[in-house]
Order: C-alpha cells, then structure tokens, then sequence
C-alpha cells in the first residue's frame, strides 16, 4: 500500500493539517518509508486475535473474566452524592489561558461565511 | 548560617539525608534549594535540561519546610528534596509547555497528582525540564525550545524523550525528577544518561495532569542516581487517584523495606528470565557485553537464570508506531487555539485551526498526527489500527507465559549507547528503532527499570533493563538494588 500525494493532502485535511509544500514531501517519503516497515505486522495471523485497546482490565480487581465491559471497571463508578463534589475550576481560571475572550465566552473568528 | 554551607556538601546527599540534615537544623531546605539554583545557573547553560525555574513556589515550599523543623515538628518523607518535573505534567501557576511552541504561553490552573503528591511528601520542585515536543522522540532534539546535552559527552543526546529529566539528574541539578514513558522516554535516557530511571505498571502511577501523548501507553516515572532514590519516590507517587480512572485499586508496598529483602531466602531462588530476542543484531557488542556480565552478576548473586522466548519482540516497532500515532492523532485534536496555547490570525475558524496547528506543532508531531490519522482512517483502520492491537494481544501473552516462569526479565535497554546530536535526526525511522527494547513493556503495561550497568570504550553508559509482573515494581526494585550495590562494592 503506497501512499500518494493524494493521500497526504487528504489526511492532513482529516487531521487540520495544511502542511507547506516541502513539508508534504517529506510527509510522503517518511509515510511510505515507515509504513513500509509496519507492512511486516501482516506475516501474522490474527484472525482469532481479540484486539488489546488498553490494559487496565487485565489486573487487580478488574482481573475477573466473568465480569465483560465496562462491569471491570465498576470500581471507578461512585455513588450520585448530592453535595461534596469537587468544585468545578472558577471562569476567571478557565478563561485565562485563552487567546480571545469577551470574560465571558471564548471567542473564535467568524464561522459561518455568508 | 548560610554563608557556611558549601555545593559540595548536598551533591552526594541521598534523600534521608537531606530530611536528617534540615531536621536536625545543620542546613536549612531555604539553603539547598538556592544552592541547587546557583548550580543550574552555572551548569545548564551547556546542558539545556531546564525550560523553566519555579524559584518563588521552590523558596515557598522550603521556607514551610525550614519553620516545620525550626518548631521541631516531625519533617515529611521527601522534606526539603530539590526535584524537578518533565515539562509534560502540569503544574498550577509554573509554565508548562510540553516542549511545544503551541503551549509556550500556557499557565496550568491546577497541579498533576504525581507533583501535588511529590510536594505534599515535602520535596521542593526547583522548575520544569525540557523534553522531546509532546514526548515524541527519543533524543530531546524535538524540543521547539532547545536540545538537551548529555552530561557525560556534550556532544551527544541524552536520550528522549525525557532527556531533560535524566540529564538533570546526572548533572546533580536535582536530587530526583518525574519523566514520562510512552515507549521508553525514560528508560532509554537513563540508560544513555548513566542513571536509574523507573516506568511504573501502567495504572500504579495517576495520569491526571499529564499531557497526554497516547492514554493507553503513557505512564509517570522517577529518575535518580540510585535504585533506593527511585523507589523512596515512586511510594511517594504511586497509588489509587479518583482523577485517573484507569489508576488502580491496587494496594502500595514499602517499596524501600522490600529492597531489603533477599534475592535468595530460605526459599526459591529469584529466577531471571533472558530472552534472546533481545540480543539478536544490531545490538552493539559492548552493550551485549556489558548486559551479559550484568546477568552473570546476577546469577552469583544467587538468582537463577532462566531461557525465556518472547517470540513476537520483532513486531513491537511497528505495533508500537500505529498504536502510539493513532492515539496522539485523537489526543492532540485538542490543540486547536480556542481555549488555551497559541492561536493564529486568521480570516474564519477552519483556518485558524489549521494555521494555529500548522505553525504550533513541529515536524514530528505533525508526521505522528499524519501517520496516526492515516492509520485510522477509513480503508486503513482494519489494515493497521486493528492489526496493530490484535499484535499488541500476542506480545502481552509473550510476557504472560514468560513470567509462568520467572520473576523478572533481563533486557538491554537500548541497542547502543549514546549517538551523537544530529546523528539520527533526518530519519525518522532510525530514531524509532532506538526505543527497539523499551516498548513492549508500554504495549504489555509491565514495569520496566534502567540501571546503569557499566562504561563502553568511550566512558559512555551502558544501562540493564529488568521487567516485572504487572504491580511488582517491589521485586522489579529489589533485584536492581541488589545488583547496583554489588557493582558499586
């Protein structure tokens, strides 16, 4: 499977990439250079391979193969409490780090053009 | 008072000592931590291994420190430590930049845990160290800042991606320090650096506060001088934290009181388990050499030595690069210059995302986002994404059936010591194979330990990896302390 320029336009469009020129060729000689290398996973067969997102599940008291899904994870569920939740982090806080604001609302260029 | 203290007297101080020295009111926490600035003014200018100094929240700490010991109240584990934090974990009011330009402004509103909890157990953080952008890369030449110079030859990398974090403590600019590890970010610049350097189990350590480069892989680790420094500092950190929920509900040892334990009691002997796939070519015949002399040291230590076959390690790159790229593509959609970090003029939004990222990010991160995204997308995800996690299964069985049999394994950490600055930068593909030995502990979620294990012709470390059982850090720990006191003696 050869990537193209085709291919590197599109995905930096997926990923809100524009990419310079030069960037793009080079994106397309490391791309292929590396995912030649990838190529070597398909010697494998896994075909009755369950795939491993994560491995949170596979210990302690999640270690439990009756339990399936997110029941592994009941542990980090609590209780509804009406009172004694962490408080939420004030606006001035969330506000500061942000390039534009009107110390209400983030503020972000023009969305929709007319 | 302070006027009679001199440098030298700290640089060898263990972490015990420190809290000993201030309780005992022969030097204050106030002294040590100007002191250890005065160092980092002097020595980092060549080094590079700091982004930030957080001198006032330093001063402030140790001055809570120096008036605890002065009314004679009993000092906390870590009173009066000077450590420093990889620029990758958030830290309330202190810059934190991920070694990122899209992050340059950027002031955290609140604290990770692990640093919140190194500074509730008393240690005084000095200020931030540079890493690789995001902590991608395995020599610290993708900080957008500056690189990081190895302490023990200038004229080479430190390793990455923490190698800030490594290079700092090997220039005795800090007692300890907390690094990330994705796919061997502190193992690796541990080894190249000469100093231990710990990735806990993943879920022994809380994640919240770490920048995330990719969720399922990412874990916070100690560095230090010795092995004992490393586990006084992971009991510090290590444990269950409402604000992760993949941290475990595991109990923590003492890790420290289980260093003492023998390798070889009444009981079984420890049993060693050697892979050869990880001695197979291109790895350096020094470093062969010197993890080999390593493992017989072990075995006259009393372990027991024991063939293991790992057989899926030559698929561990490739897993690694699609399972690693796919994740940070998903995680690093959030820099997008809305809420935080650099923003771009632009005339309408889907070009300020795109500027803002364009400019913000540099070419590695840009190539992991590219691959990451490429391989989840539609037509590919079944080919690569899928593959890859299915691979990630079979490599976990790996050490699930090796350690039927053993207790730990021994590994080299990295294929070579050391490479130059520059050396590796051009190819991206080069630099990936230099994590050949560190990422399956990140695929499996085991812990994994570098330790320095002698000099190559050049004078440049050579660092032993062991891995352990998924929350056995306590054993992992006890059969590096046993091998460094033996190699010191």
């Amino acid at each position: 499977m050869n990537v193209t320029d085709k291919d590197v336009a599109y995905v930096a469009d997926l990923a809100n990439l524009e990419l310079t020129e030069e960037e793009r060729v080079r994106m397309l000689r490391d791309l292929n250079s590396i995912l030649e290398y990838v190529e070597r996973l398909s010697e494998l067969e896994t075909g009755k391979v369950a795939p491993m997102a994560q491995v949170s599940d596979r210990y302690g008291k999640n270690n439990d193969e009756s339990r399936q899904g997110s029941d592994r994870f009941a542990f980090a569920i609590r209780e509804d409490v009406k009172d004694g939740l962490r408080k939420s982090l004030p606006h001035d806080a969330a506000l500061k780090n942000a390039p534009d604001t009107d110390g209400t609302f983030f503020e972000v260029p023009k969305v929709i053009e007319r | 008072m302070p006027a009679l203290i001199i440098e030298h007297d700290y640089r060898d101080m263990t972490i015990d000592d420190i809290r000993s020295e201030i309780a005992e009111q022969r030097t204050t926490a106030t002294a040590m931590a100007r002191d250890f600035y005065t160092r980092i003014r002097r020595e980092d200018p060549e080094i590079g291994a700091f982004l930030t100094l957080c001198e006032e929240r330093a001063l402030t700490q140790a001055g809570r420190i120096d008036q605890m010991a002065a009314e004679g109240l009993p000092l906390p584990p870590l009173a009066g430590v000077p450590v420093a934090i990889k620029d990758v974990m958030v830290t309330r009011g202190v810059r934190t930049t991920a070694g990122s330009k899209i992050l340059d402004n950027f002031i955290p509103p609140y604290d990770c845990t692990a640093v919140a909890r190194l500074e509730a157990a008393g240690a005084v953080i000095l200020g931030k160290l540079n890493c690789d952008e995001f902590a991608m890369g395995s020599s610290t030449e993708n900080s957008a800042y500056h690189p990081v110079h190895n302490p023990r030859d200038k004229s080479r990398v430190p390793g990455g991606s923490s190698g800030g974090s490594a290079a700092a403590v090997a220039a005795e600019m800090a007692v300890a320090t907390l690094g990330s590890d994705t796919g061997g970010s502190i193992r690796q610049p541990a080894s190249f650096c000469g100093v231990v350097g710990l990735k806990p189990t993943y879920g022994r350590v809380s994640r919240y506060g770490l920048i995330a480069f990719a969720s399922s892989l990412d874990h916070i680790g100690p560095f230090a001088k010795t092995v004992k420094e490393v586990a006084v500092v992971l009991r510090t950190i290590a444990g269950r934290d409402p604000m992760d929920s993949t941290s475990a509900e595991v109990p923590v040892p003492d890790y420290v009181a289980e260093l003492e334990k023998p390798v070889r009691g009444s009981g079984e002997a420890l049993k060693v388990g050697v892979a050869e796939e990880y001695f197979g070519s291109g790895l350096d015949p020094e470093v062969r050499a010197a993890v080999e002399a390593a493992i017989q040291k072990l075995a006259e230590l009393g372990c027991e030595v024991v063939p293991v076959s790992l057989p899926h390690t030559e698929y561990a790159i490739p897993t690694y690069y699609i399972v690693a790229t796919a994740e940070a593509s998903a995680n690093l959609a959030r820099y997008d210059g809305v809420r935080y970090g650099f923003r771009a003029k632009a005339a309408n939004l889907s070009e300020m995302y795109r500027q803002t990222r364009d400019g913000g990010f540099g070419m590695e991160v840009k190539r992991r986002i590219m691959l990451g995204t490429y391989a989840l997308s539609a037509g590919y995800y079944d080919a690569y994404y899928l593959k890859a996690q299915k691979v990630r299964t079979l490599l976990t069985r790996d050490f699930d059936e090796a350690f039927k049999k053993v207790d730990v394994i021994a590994a080299p950490t990295c294929p070579t010591p050391a490479f130059k600055l520059g050396e590796k930068v051009n190819d991206p593909l080069a630099m990936y194979l230099a994590d050949i030995y560190t990422v399956t502990a990140n695929l499996a979620g085991i812990p994994g330990i570098s330790v320095p294990c002698g000099l190559n012709h050049e004078k440049l470390p050579i660092g032993l990896q062991l891995f352990g059982r998924h929350f056995d850090e306590a054993t992992l720990l006890r059969v590096a302390h046993v091998y460094e006191q033996a190699r010191i003696t």
